[in-house]
């Protein structure tokens, strides 16, 4: 009897043993729960589609209730994972600290904010980055083409964009209007990017904004304003791969991230999930439209979640480009 | 020795009178306390909203709410003027008025001057259908086929805007108008319908000459009742009407009325205990009482028109 119970035992042991180092191997069982950016949603939504095939007993679910709104449940442990198109706040990341959620901050592509007007629109070449602050700045005078530039028609121009919980509308009002949120109120406002899609295309006064990946999905119908900083030599730069990832267009590229629950990262199917992304990411985020990062920023991210390294990059008010910031770990 | 009589022994009332009126007792505070439930709810959501709100008007004064015409809390620099989002409401009522009171008052009429018993047990139920749709079906609907259907005939009109979720909540609060009008009008008695008919009055002139004017006070308390279940209707003008707050003649616009506020909020990231988040009482509390109002107003004439007949 005390031998078959020791064996038994014994046998217990050496299966736990033998499961745990083939962890990444065998069939796993769980549930990722994962919410926030509309703009990394797709990236997120193809990533758990191959996951499926890969781990076909991990349920992987998506919600899209924007950076903020996501963050939100992010701060209470409901979600192990957040989409976020800009990176977290320091109020966001003062809340984190009191629920005692520590986070782990990964870069997944670049996206680039692409400004979008209806194909009729024949008389826009390009904006500088003062005119679209003009247009865009809270209590903006400018209602009409006419008085963003002289002999531009003589129509209201109609504007489109996110609405306040979203990561997307944060990055761009930061970098056009120098401090996030600060906006003119009377924009039609949607977290739903498609909505807005929709709205430039049906109209020709149209002026909208959101990420690139809708802007690539929708190239037939809408058409990409370049932008030029003037700043250097480059003038007039147009949305495109090669611009985003090179830095010439700017300042409206921005890396966008995932954030993992550093408690949610010990679990096996979370872990496997995102050693998953952060492996096919240089080939999902091309076939998704977003901009690829290097493979080095790649692997510098795959260091940092092995070492699961907690905290922001951007805590200090750093700014610089990734490979600066991921380097210091 | 004779048998105690039997009818009065047999009687349980007599014999287990104590225990009897226990139980009465007991089920009696058990209905209280149902509907003390009630109560207790109301009183409990009324003390929620006028402590949370007297927090918000410590800080933001209430002529500033109530009058000033900019309405960004989550935008900067903040502005908590009201009248935007109350100028949003008032356009989706106008248009839910402009729908539903004809169509209903017609409805109405037709169902108890001209309709036959056999119409009427067709179109009653129907209504009742209309009514029982689902408020978000009702805003998808809006959102994919009213907007289209609109931009086709006047290209002006924007992705969200007033006019298609006016309408969907004008057809939302038709069969309330049609059902309390009906009402109101088959109270009417008949001896009026005789007389004028008698005199040589046609359906059309007993209708809207006879009919209506006395039944008046029942068809207006359906308007404001409707009219307030239009006020706080939600979901319709989330998913249809936009959320952009301004001041504006154009119903094809995008707007934002207070109740599609309130959800933008609820859903969104403004952190718990500051101003941004009190923006919800506030504008909960404006709506409560607006809401309260109306159905108080509507309850009076209500009740004045069922007296004159009673």
């Amino acid at each position: 009897m005390m031998n078959l119970k020791r064996h038994l035992l014994a046998a217990a042991a050496i299966l736990a043993i033998g499961a745990g180092s083939a962890a990444a191997d065998r069939a796993l069982k769980g549930k990722v729960a994962i919410d926030g950016s509309s703009t990394v949603f797709p990236i997120s939504e193809a990533v758990a589609e191959e996951f499926l095939s890969v781990q076909p007993k991990i349920r992987v679910t998506i919600g899209v209730s924007g950076t903020g709104g996501g963050f939100k449940k992010f701060m209470v442990g409901e979600t192990d994972i957040n989409d976020a198109s800009r990176p977290i706040k320091s109020k966001e990341a003062v809340k984190a600290a009191a629920a005692r959620i520590e986070y782990i901050e990964l870069p997944v592509a670049y996206d680039g904010i692409t400004i979008v007007v209806n194909p009729a629109n024949d008389w826009v070449d390009h904006l500088t980055v003062e005119e679209l602050h003009q247009i865009w700045m809270p209590g903006s005078k400018v209602e009409k083409w006419a008085d963003v530039r002289a002999g531009w028609p003589d129509r209201k121009i109609k504007l489109y964009g996110p609405g306040t919980d979203s990561g997307t509308f944060d990055y761009f009002t930061e970098a056009i209007n120098g401090d996030s949120q600060a906006c003119r109120a009377d924009f039609t406002a949607s977290e739903d990017d498609n909505v807005l899609v929709q709205g430039v295309v049906g109209d020709k006064d149209a002026l909208g904004f959101f990420g690139f990946a809708y802007y690539v999905e929708n190239a037939g119908t809408l058409k990409a304003v370049p932008i030029d900083d003037e700043m250097g030599q480059d003038g007039p730069v147009l949305p495109s791969m090669a611009s985003i990832s090179g830095g010439a267009y700017t300042p409206l590229s921005r890396p966008i991230f995932i954030y993992v629950n550093a408690r949610a990262a010990e679990r096996p199917d979370v872990e496997s999930f995102v050693n998953f992304y952060i492996e096919s990411a240089p080939k999902l985020v091309g076939e998704v439209g977003y901009v690829v990062l290097p493979k080095e920023i790649y692997e510098l991210v795959m260091t940092r979640f092995e070492r699961r390294i907690t905290g922001s990059v951007y805590e200090t008010g750093a700014h610089g480009s990734l490979a600066e910031l991921l380097s210091i770990q | 020795m004779t048998s105690p009589d039997r009818s009065l022994a047999a009687d349980p009332g007599l014999t287990k009178k104590a225990s009897r009126s226990l139980r009465e007792t007991a089920i009696q505070g058990a209905l209280f306390l149902c509907a003390l439930v009630s109560v207790v709810t109301t009183v409990g959501v009324i003390v929620v909203l006028a402590s949370e709100s007297w927090t918000f008007f410590r800080e933001i004064p209430v002529h500033e709410f109530l009058f000033g015409t900019r309405w960004t809390p989550l935008l900067e620099p903040r502005s908590f003027g009201v009248l935007p989002l109350v100028a949003g409401t008032l356009w989706i009522v106008l248009i839910a008025a402009i729908v539903a009171v004809p169509l209903g008052l017609g409805s109405a009429i037709y169902m108890s001057e001209y309709a036959t018993p056999q119409a009427r047990s067709i179109l009653k139920p129907l209504l009742e259908i209309l009514a029982g749709i689902p408020t978000v079906v009702y805003g998808y609907f809006a959102l994919t086929f009213v907007t289209p259907l609109l931009k086709s005939l006047i290209p002006a009109t924007q992705i969200f805007n007033a006019a298609s979720a006016g309408i969907v909540v004008g057809i939302m609060i038709l069969p309330m108008v049609a059902s309390l009008c009906d009402d109101a009008m088959r109270s009417v008695p008949n001896s009026l319908r005789e007389a004028a008919y008698a005199l040589g009055a046609t359906p059309m002139e007993v209708s809207t000459r006879i009919v209506v004017p006395a039944a008046l006070s029942g068809v207006l308390a359906s308007f404001i009742l409707a009219a307030s279940r239009a006020i706080g209707e939600t979901m319709a003008v989330t998913l249809a009407a936009g959320a952009t707050p301004k001041l504006t003649g154009n119903p094809l616009e995008s707007i934002q009325t207070m109740t599609a506020y309130i959800v933008q909020l609820s859903l969104g990231d403004a952190p718990a205990g500051t101003i941004e988040y009190r923006t919800l009482f506030a504008v909960g509390a404006l709506l409560f009482v607006i809401t309260l109002g109306m159905n108080i107003l509507g309850q009076r004439i209500l009740r004045r028109f069922r007296e004159v007949y009673s």
